[in-house]
């Protein structure tokens, strides 16, 4: 008996140990980050950081803008084109498709979300950026490919898997009353997904986007091999950019000699950290709202 | 003709079958109830006929269902026109993502009814000729309104009613999926256990709910309590490890029945 209660209380103080362990982490991160800005926020003022699109190490000059607006860009053209077509592909797995070959599908979507982003970003150098030339060519704005375009676009398939199969598991969990209790109205299929399943899994579509833009806006290496890094405010999907991400790893470790170089990266890290932290935060406050309404 | 009647109806999933060759007319404006153990195909039974049965992976269906003389398995069939024939409840109600007033006007909003045949509608549901509202949708709401009655659920919910439907009781839940399915006009309601869920005062109110609607719809109701199939039943099948076992009116179905397994089964001997 003693040596129950002992293994249970044993237990319990590991469970809670990992927890606690596992919190602390984020709060160690991003007190670090902070304390590593405190250097360069001492010398520039944040708004200066933030809106200033002169980006000049050697002179201590450093604005973050153009890197901002490079990554905000990437993950919305990345969005744009994969929301919709994850959740048409989730929306046919879940109501069409016949078992056997929803099975199949998943496993395909497994599969592909867990490929390294290295392997993508080849994928996009030997593929997505020669199409992007053509393509700008052809509309009249010459391009090298690597670009906006390109690193929106690779981010699009990369995300994919991951919304459309959060969005699938979302559907399937409705229970199989609301689609006998709509269809039974002599409704069709399509009425049945647009009133009734898509409204029914608000919550979980939205969880579902979270989780992508998540992966999106803080995806380093395969954005890095096709978007171009040039530091300038992008002006046309043609045109190079160079988002957060890519900056910190790029030269991180290499330019530690000019000062405050160190200082301006671990912003950019605590800009990616903060903006993906709040974008979590806003969605968790939208599901609250829609909760409250009840509809869900 | 009946409305609704099954002849040689076979169905499996996959290898397993579940029904072996039922063939039964199904009396109009009365109700009808599906007794047996579980498992042994009642639901099935039910599904089959508005053919919600699609919904699985794998069903094959042998023989035909017949609505108003039409085959619902036939290809050719309108499963459209036909499932808005067959009303249906489930076992555990599902209102729509929507408001309680929009559950009772999907139905009718969704198959894009006019202003004249929402008057219409009403007129023959009331059996009189009624003033529309001159505001906004008046119609609708008088619609709404019938149909909340027709389900007992108006004096409830008409001071809520553009509250989420989610905040109803399960109880209530149940009523305004009555009230939703009756509101696109069938000839018959399905049901199936949809007191099941329900605690012993709603259940009672839906048994009633039933009793006031039989005289003008056919009503099927799937129950595993046979104490329910003796208070509302009009006309019983039985059905027993996917077979056809007896059927016929409730009175001597349960006072003189004739098959072996029927008599054990009412007695209480298999369950």
């Amino acid at each position: 008996m003693k040596v129950r209660r002992f293994k249970d209380s044993l237990a319990t103080t590991f469970i809670r140990a990992s927890l606690v362990f596992v919190n602390a982490i984020a709060f160690v991160i991003a007190i670090t980050l902070f304390m590593k800005t405190r250097p360069i926020l001492a010398k520039t003022t944040l708004s200066h950081l933030l809106s200033s699109t002169s980006w000049h190490p050697l002179r201590g000059d450093f604005g973050f803008f153009p890197f901002i607006i490079g990554t905000l860009e990437v993950t919305a053209i990345a969005m744009i084109l994969s929301i919709p077509v994850c959740l048409l592909s989730a929306i046919y797995l879940s109501e069409y498709a016949h078992g056997r070959f929803r099975g199949f599908v998943r496993l395909v979507v497994d599969i592909l979300a867990g490929i390294p982003s290295v392997i993508y970003g080849l994928c996009g150098v030997i593929a997505i950026v020669p199409l992007v030339r053509i393509l700008g060519q052809a509309l009249g704005s010459p391009t090298t490919g690597y670009s906006l375009l390109a690193g929106g676009i690779i981010l699009a398939i990369m995300v994919s898997p991951v919304i459309t199969s959060v969005a699938l598991e979302v559907f399937r969990t409705i229970p199989r009353a609301a689609r006998e209790n709509s269809l039974a109205l002599g409704i069709t299929t399509w009425e049945m997904v647009k009133h009734v399943i898509l409204r029914s899994s608000l919550h979980g579509i939205i969880a579902a986007i979270v989780l992508g833009f998540a992966r999106a806006f803080g995806e380093t290496m395969a954005v890095l091999m096709v978007v171009g890094n040039v530091p300038k405010v992008p002006l046309s999907l043609f045109d190079p950019a160079y988002p957060l991400p890519a900056l910190i790893a790029n030269n991180y470790g290499e330019m530690m000699s000019i000062p405050l170089y160190d200082s301006a990266l671990m912003f950019a890290a605590l800009i990616l950290m903060v903006v993906v932290g709040g974008f979590s935060l806003g969605a968790h406050l939208i599901l609250l709202k829609i909760e409250r309404r009840g509809y869900v | 003709m009946p409305h609704i009647s099954l002849n040689n109806l076979s169905i499996s999933y996959g290898n397993h079958k579940v029904l072996h060759e039922v063939s039964v007319d199904i009396p109009d404006s009365q109700i009808t109830v599906i007794i047996g153990p579980s498992g042994c195909g009642k639901t099935t039974l039910l599904k089959s006929l508005n053919r919600l049965l699609d919904l699985n992976d794998d069903v094959s269906v042998k023989g035909n269902v017949l609505i108003d003389g039409v085959n619902t398995y036939d290809p050719k069939a309108d499963v459209l026109s036909l499932r808005k024939k067959l009303g249906f409840l489930s076992q555990r109600p599902y209102p729509l993502p929507m408001s309680i007033y929009d559950n009772i006007a999907f139905g009718p909003k969704v198959h894009r009814l006019t202003q004249e045949q929402i008057v219409q509608q009403i007129r023959d549901l009331e059996g009189r000729s009624f003033q529309v509202p001159e505001r906004k949708n008046g119609a609708m709401d008088v619609l709404v309104e019938s149909y909340l009655r027709l389900a007992g659920l108006w004096d409830e919910v008409k001071d809520r009613l553009r509250t989420p439907a989610s905040r109803l009781s399960i109880g209530q839940q149940q009523r305004l999926a009555l009230a939703r399915a009756l509101a696109v006009e069938p000839e018959a309601i399905l049901a199936d256990e949809p007191t099941s869920a329900l605690d012993p005062l709603s259940a009672q109110l839906i048994e009633k709910q039933f009793k006031f609607l039989r005289n003008n719809y056919t009503i099927v109701v799937v129950t595993h309590i046979l104490r329910q199939a003796r208070r509302i039943a009009d006309y019983v099948i039985f059905l027993y490890l996917g077979e056809l076992v007896e059927h016929g009116p409730a009175e001597s179905f349960f006072k003189s029945p004739k098959d072996e397994r029927t008599r054990a089964y009412i007695s209480g001997e298999i369950s």
